[in-house]
């Protein structure tokens, strides 16, 4: 279902265009966004203590990192010894032919799903449905678009974009016997009680994970609705499925992401579930999945991984909190980005997942504010690794003056000779001193030759043009008066 | 981008004399040179010798953010040897002095001979309104005391990578007269952005626009900012709609005000 309504990538300006258009989308992001701001700020009122735990953030999934290899195989260790089964997929079709056999294999034609990006990533629904299984979202967002076929615009808020009529609407739609209301805590409980029948008929179910670690074997997932703990808790087979970079190495890890997590997320002190599974039902227990399993997919993610100037970008725990702070987001909203992460976060990992020349316009798509490094809670340098980014794009290997291990996927394919000539004119000017007085001299006198039309600069703004007598012009008259 | 807290270079001379170097920006030399003329003649005032290096060109930010750090080198090479003293270098511009502070050492990561100059520029580098403030101490009781109610938009690297939001804000208050009025999202950014507003001319329209309908919200009579690229952006969507207002240096402001408030 969500790949009928797939934007292409390529149309991300076109998408930002008819976003920027929409007054009612604009101003529901917006508000979305500000109440979001707001509840974050409150839960750090203290700067210093906010730097303090983010440094100590940062350090854990920077030391995670620093020895994944060593980490994801004493996480599967540990995982093999509690009776789950570990499974790797190095892509997205990889992952999907897992889940498919895993559901032959049980004979199930119904999976409950709480809400994973990795599982939107994977386009896991519609490639089951493909396959004649149903699998069925249960985090309400989630569930919300896959009835109306449409996807997330953002990776904790899915449905962000949806006004509670758009939600009436599409209950009453989809949902048998729902009757038209627009009435929130009616619509939930509309929605809760068409899931509770899917929880109780399905033989597997399905979610992400927040944190894996290593030294216990714990998957540890994070969540607000209680669907995640129904997801992996009462079908016979609970599968896990998430990217291989969320592994950490110590439980006492997981308390101060944890705390970074929910705190910049939603603005919460904590969550109403904080799920962590160790292992599938044991022998004399009387609840939990009887068999267990993780997907640990990499799908581009080693590359990010492999090259030291992009690592940063795996210490993301996906709390959104980039996107709420982004002016670009903010405006344009998460769907216009056509990729599975959107926003600043999106902006530097899907180059990875996907490649430079696919997500050309995503990396460009920033003014380079910097709200989205200043709030994020593992400290990535964003503005630093979109910067690096524009660089890839623009040149091989060859070309670069920092390259890379390995050409990254889409490396130079996004160079164009007319951009890349006109930098070369520029430093050639600019490297110059004579050169450039030359310029000023004659854009000064020459100033009122200033096209009027200037590209898309000239669209909302008049035309820059030149001042009549330059800074080194004012000084020079100033020296001679003084004389 | 962690702001750096203001650690203003010492530059007394034997005479007692002040001296820094000025970096005035290309966007000021061209485009607002009334500014860069302004804070020239404002650190005047507060006795400082003010020595302009012919032969600067630009910081290299254009380039180096628009992924060609390559080029940006090469035109930061060509002044690495402009400032040869040991006196301060300030620039009126957030932007473009976080560029000399926190990016061109990083340009010459392999060049230990540039590498070493880059990083005494840096060291040395220090934004207009942090010397004003903290070093240059300018006297501003004698200012005009025409009430005035202002609009301050502080640039994201200032902001964020200098870290001079409250030097801005210090300096407002210290005029008598002036008010400073906040604006609707004040830490959102103009959508300046260098070439991000040309190679997406919407987006960036988009949030210069809400940030000029946010400052015009307020009534204020002045709209001030210390980084001229935003002002260029913010000033000629004023153009575009016809509105009079003009945002200006905070440099000018400071002369005018200097001068007894008249608008010149």
């Amino acid at each position: 279902m969500s790949g009928a309504t797939a934007i292409k990538l390529a149309d991300f300006q076109a998408n930002a265009r008819a976003a920027l258009k929409d007054p009612k989308l604009r101003d529901s992001f917006t508000g979305a966004m500000d109440f979001l701001i707001d509840r974050r700020a409150q839960q750090f009122p203290d700067l210093e203590a906010f730097e303090r735990l983010r440094k100590v953030g940062e350090a854990v999934r920077q030391q995670a990192l620093s020895k994944l290899p060593e980490l994801l195989e004493q996480l599967e260790n540990k995982l093999t010894s509690l009776g789950v089964q570990v499974h790797w997929a190095e892509t997205a079709a990889d992952a999907n032919r897992i889940f498919l056999d895993l559901a032959r294999r049980h004979d199930a034609s119904l999976m409950v799903k709480g809400k994973s990006m990795v599982s939107e990533e994977i386009e896991l629904n519609h490639e089951m449905a493909a396959q004649g299984i149903e699998c069925v979202e249960t985090d309400m967002g989630e569930y919300i678009l896959q009835l109306d076929g449409d996807r997330p615009s953002h990776i904790i808020m899915p449905a962000i974009h949806k006004t509670k009529q758009d939600v009436a609407e599409i209950f009453h739609e989809h949902i048998k016997g729902a009757p038209l209301t627009d009435d929130v805590n009616e619509l939930i409980a509309i929605g809760r009680r068409a899931l509770r029948d899917k929880f109780s008929a399905a033989r597997i179910g399905v979610s992400g994970v927040n944190f894996m670690v290593a030294e216990t074997g714990s998957l540890v997932l994070v969540e607000n609705e209680g669907n995640g703990r129904l997801c992996t808790s009462v079908p016979d087979v609970h599968i896990a499925i998430t990217g291989i970079e969320k592994v950490i190495e110590k439980l006492e890890h997981v308390a101060p992401l944890f705390a970074l997590l929910t705190r910049s997320a939603t603005g919460q002190a904590i969550t109403t579930y904080l799920n962590v599974i160790t292992g599938p039902r044991r022998a004399g227990e009387k609840d939990g999945p009887r068999e267990m399993h993780l997907i640990l997919l990499d799908n581009g993610r080693t590359q990010a991984y492999r090259e030291e100037r992009f690592r940063a970008t795996l210490q993301c725990i996906r709390c959104g909190a980039c996107m709420n702070h982004c002016p670009v987001y903010t405006r344009v909203g998460g769907l216009s980005y056509g990729t599975t992460y959107p926003g600043p976060i999106g902006a530097i990992i899907s180059p990875h997942l996907q490649n430079l020349k696919e997500t050309r316009h995503l990396p460009t798509a920033s003014s380079l504010c910097g709200a989205c490094g200043e709030v994020c809670p593992v400290g990535i340098p964003i503005p630093d690794m979109l910067m690096r980014l524009r660089e890839a794009g623009r040149h091989s290997v060859a070309q670069s003056a920092t390259p890379p291990q390995q050409a990254l996927r889409g490396q130079g394919e996004v160079r164009q000779l007319a951009e890349a000539l006109a930098w070369k004119v520029w430093r050639l000017l600019y490297s110059h001193p004579a050169l450039y007085r030359l310029l000023v001299w004659f854009a000064a006198r020459l100033n009122w030759l200033t096209p009027p039309w200037q590209g898309g600069w000239t669209q909302a703004r008049a035309p820059l043009k030149p001042a009549s007598k330059s800074l080194r012009d004012l000084l020079a008259e100033r020296g001679r008066q003084r004389k | 981008m962690s702001p750096t807290p203001a650690s203003p270079p010492e530059s007394v001379a034997r005479d007692g004399k002040r001296n820094v170097y000025f970096f005035a920006t290309c966007v000021i030399d061209m485009f607002a040179p009334e500014a860069g003329f302004d804070a020239i003649d404002v650190l005047e005032r507060s006795g400082v010798d003010v020595h302009f290096p012919v032969r600067q060109t630009c910081c290299g930010q254009p380039a180096y953010t628009t992924g060609f750090p390559e080029e940006a080198a090469k035109v930061a090479a060509a002044q690495l040897d402009l400032f040869p003293e040991p006196w301060p270098i300030v620039v009126p511009s957030g932007s473009c002095g976080g560029m000399l502070k926190h990016h061109w050492p990083k340009l010459f990561a392999n060049d230990p001979v540039k590498l070493a100059k880059a990083e005494a520029i840096s060291a040395r580098t220090i934004e207009f309104t942090d010397y004003l403030l903290n070093v240059a101490d300018l006297k501003l009781d004698s200012a005009s005391r025409r009430p005035l109610r202002v609009a301050l938009h502080t640039a994201c690297s200032a902001r964020r990578e200098m870290g001079t939001l409250e030097c801005g804000r210090e300096l407002l208050s210290r005029l008598p007269g002036v008010e400073l009025v906040e604006h609707a999202h004040e830490s959102e950014c103009c959508g300046f952005g260098g070439t991000f507003s040309v190679k997406h001319p919407e987006i960036s329209a988009a949030m210069t626009s809400d940030k000029l309908d946010a400052i015009r919200a307020t009534d204020c009579d002045a709209m001030v900012s210390a980084d001229c690229g935003c002002l260029l952006s913010l000033n000629l969507m004023l153009k575009k709609r016809r509105d009079l207002m003009r945002g200006q240096h905070i440099a000018s402001l400071i002369r005018e005000r200097l001068d007894g408030g008249e608008a010149r």
